[in-house]
């Protein structure tokens, strides 16, 4: 087991080295230089030559690599010549209302597709089983804020039981002031994540349906009631471990689409803004912020998994 | 070992032997004994017949905005309405249908060869090769898509085929995994063990007997890759990765229209939003279909 982490710990420090690289070579595969575009085009060449000494842009790329890792490694994202800022500091003030949006839809989308797709593998091809699969079929065969779109449409415009617009608030508090504004987002992601964990739910219940101990624990006579809250649902929720690891990204994405849609203040409409003023800085960091995420979500899923789960042995 | 059988043998007991045919045989076959992968295809027909067909029989000028024709609901000469540039919806539904399912089949086709070419020598090597390989599959998935994209968007000026190649770069990932999980357990069974007796070299064994074996993960992979690229060309077009409006696609149509939903111009929204959602319905019904049939373990029960 000890084995399993250090090597599976070796493995994620190398992606993460793999994807910190891509996004370094992309910052300088960007046309134009920092320098011009900081301080004008009419800066003398002496201005530009000066700007480069003092940023460590005059050095081999070989350098600014290393030196780009060992800020990261001390948790430097970078700074914003536009915003006048640190990426860090952005981050700490927008992350948190991403995780309340992202966090909420998660809870709510595993409380409706374990169920659901607990349901459905009991009652294989029947009514209920045919329901969920249809639904959820339509929902991810949508784009994400297709979702949202029509969300807004049923109960923005035409019922008009929902504002369509996020709270504006830049607090957490802020947020839970105005709850009915957290609603129409909150349930569009909810949706678009539980369409993904719906499936997934479903042919899992199904595999454990099959297995030995199902059919003992019903052979010495434990009532049906039983057998599905200790048994079934237990076991099913080993694979949600797997489930929330590794749909992180997808997650994320959600987050970004759903935040551009509601106008919700958060890292993902920071983002936008910075593409819109060429703040790449922002865009960088936020960036391997993100991939940074998604190892660190796909590590704990197996290691966590491996833990949970007595059959896995390394 | 079974010898040269006698001229006049009997009828063998366990009834007739039914040569199976190639793996293209069984292909269609379960495809044909699918009723939902039959009516994906029909769908799939009918929307290409529409997107390419189209235009033929239903001229709409989809190149100079007319100021005059600007959101007009759906009536007399525009069936389905006009959008804010003036342009046709339904003419616009079949020319920006051929760029999206231009796009999502080329994106499912060149993923899906690339990744199991991949995943092949990846899993059939084995040991650092495999190690060293997966590694890059483990970045490419690491990379947030999206992101990634709209920075590319602020560095080249985008094209139909920059989409196509970048969309690929992204999504090889996903079929190299799957023919390599199935490549381990391939590359152990004895008829590989009788190539290689016999003198056939790695390259041989990874094209005539690996890859033929993992033809239904392939066949599945394909169209859940072409419903994901639609999919991921329609958000990413939302998100402002655009292309010059002289290629529109459904996913520009709907990005376009939702800026007027609120003022009640439901036409320029939900036809684009069905037409994609009908597609990518109908390459999941395929795929779905053809998972069940392959999956024997479904069979069993």
């Amino acid at each position: 087991m000890i084995g399993f982490i250090i090597r599976r710990l070796g493995q994620a420090v190398v992606v993460t080295l793999g994807v910190v690289t891509i996004t370094f070579l992309l910052l300088h595969m960007l046309p134009g230089s920092l320098a011009r575009d900081i301080i004008g085009n009419r800066a003398t060449p002496q201005a530009v030559a000066g700007f480069n000494r003092e940023y460590g842009l005059n050095r081999p790329i070989w350098y600014q690599y290393w030196v780009f890792i060992d800020k990261l490694l001390h948790g430097n994202l970078g700074y914003s010549f536009v915003a006048n800022r640190t990426v860090d500091s952005l981050v700490a003030s927008e992350l948190p209302r991403d995780l309340v949006l992202g966090g909420l839809s998660l809870v709510f989308a595993l409380a409706i597709a374990i169920p659901v797709g607990v349901a459905q593998a009991v009652r294989r091809n029947g009514l209920v089983d045919y329901a969920g699969t249809g639904f959820s079929f339509l929902l991810y065969s949508m784009p994400q804020y297709a979702v949202a779109l029509i969300l807004i449409q049923l109960l923005a415009i035409t019922f008009h039981v929902f504002p369509a617009e996020a709270p504006q608030s830049p607090s957490i508090l802020g947020l839970f002031a105005h709850p009915s504004g957290l609603v129409l987002p909150v349930a569009s992601l909810t949706l678009v994540t539980f369409a993904q964990f719906s499936r997934y739910m479903r042919s899992s219940a199904i595999d454990t349906l099959a297995q030995d101990y199902m059919r003992t624990a019903r052979a010495k006579g434990l009532p049906e009631r039983l057998v599905l809250w200790r048994h079934l649902l237990r076991n099913s929720l080993i694979a949600v471990i797997t489930l929330v690891g590794l749909s992180i990204p997808y997650i994320i994405t959600g987050t970004l689409i759903i935040e551009q849609v509601f106008n919700f203040p958060g890292l993902g409409l920071e983002y936008f803004t910075a593409t819109l003023r060429d703040d790449y800085p922002v865009m960088l960091g936020v960036t391997v912020l993100v991939g940074m995420i998604t190892v660190v979500g796909n590590l704990v899923a197996d290691i966590g998994y491996a833990l949970l789960d007595p059959r896995i042995r390394y | 070992m079974i010898t040269a059988l006698p001229e006049t043998s009997p009828a063998p007991e366990g009834g007739d032997v039914v040569s199976t045919g190639s793996a293209w045989r069984v292909l269609l076959r379960t495809f044909v004994a699918n009723r939902l992968a039959v009516v994906g295809i029909v769908i799939i027909v009918v929307v290409v017949v529409f997107s390419f067909f189209g235009p033929i029989f239903y001229h709409t000028n989809q190149f100079d905005p007319s100021l005059t024709t600007v959101n007009l609901p759906p009536g007399a000469g525009h069936p389905f309405g006009t959008d804010s540039s003036g342009f046709d919806i339904l003419g616009r539904m079949m020319v920006g249908g051929r760029s999206s399912i231009e796009v999502g089949i080329a994106v499912g086709l060149i993923s899906t060869v690339f990744g199991l070419l991949y995943g092949a020598v990846s899993g059939f090597f084995g040991k650092l090769t495999d190690v060293v390989l997966m590694r890059f599959v483990d970045i490419g998935l690491a990379v947030p898509v999206v992101f990634l994209f709209i920075f590319m968007s602020q560095i080249f000026r985008p094209s139909l085929t920059l989409l196509i190649v970048l969309l690929a770069i992204v999504s090889w990932q996903v079929p190299a995994r799957l023919v390599r999980g199935e490549t381990l357990t391939l590359r152990t069974r004895e008829f590989v063990h009788a190539v290689r007796t016999m003198g056939g070299g790695s390259t041989r064994i990874i094209v005539r007997h690996i890859i033929p074996n993992t033809i239904g993960t392939i066949v599945v992979t394909v169209t859940f890759q072409v419903a994901n690229a639609i999919l991921t060309l329609a958000v990413l077009q939302y998100l402002g990765f655009g292309l010059p409006p002289t290629t529109p696609t459904w996913g520009s149509m709907l990005s376009n229209g939702t800026t007027y939903l609120q003022d009640g111009y439901w036409w320029e929204v939900y036809p684009a939003l069905a037409i994609i959602v009908i597609t990518v319905v109908a390459f999941n019904f395929i795929g779905d279909a053809l998972q069940d049939s392959f999956d024997v373990r479904l069979q069993e029960r």
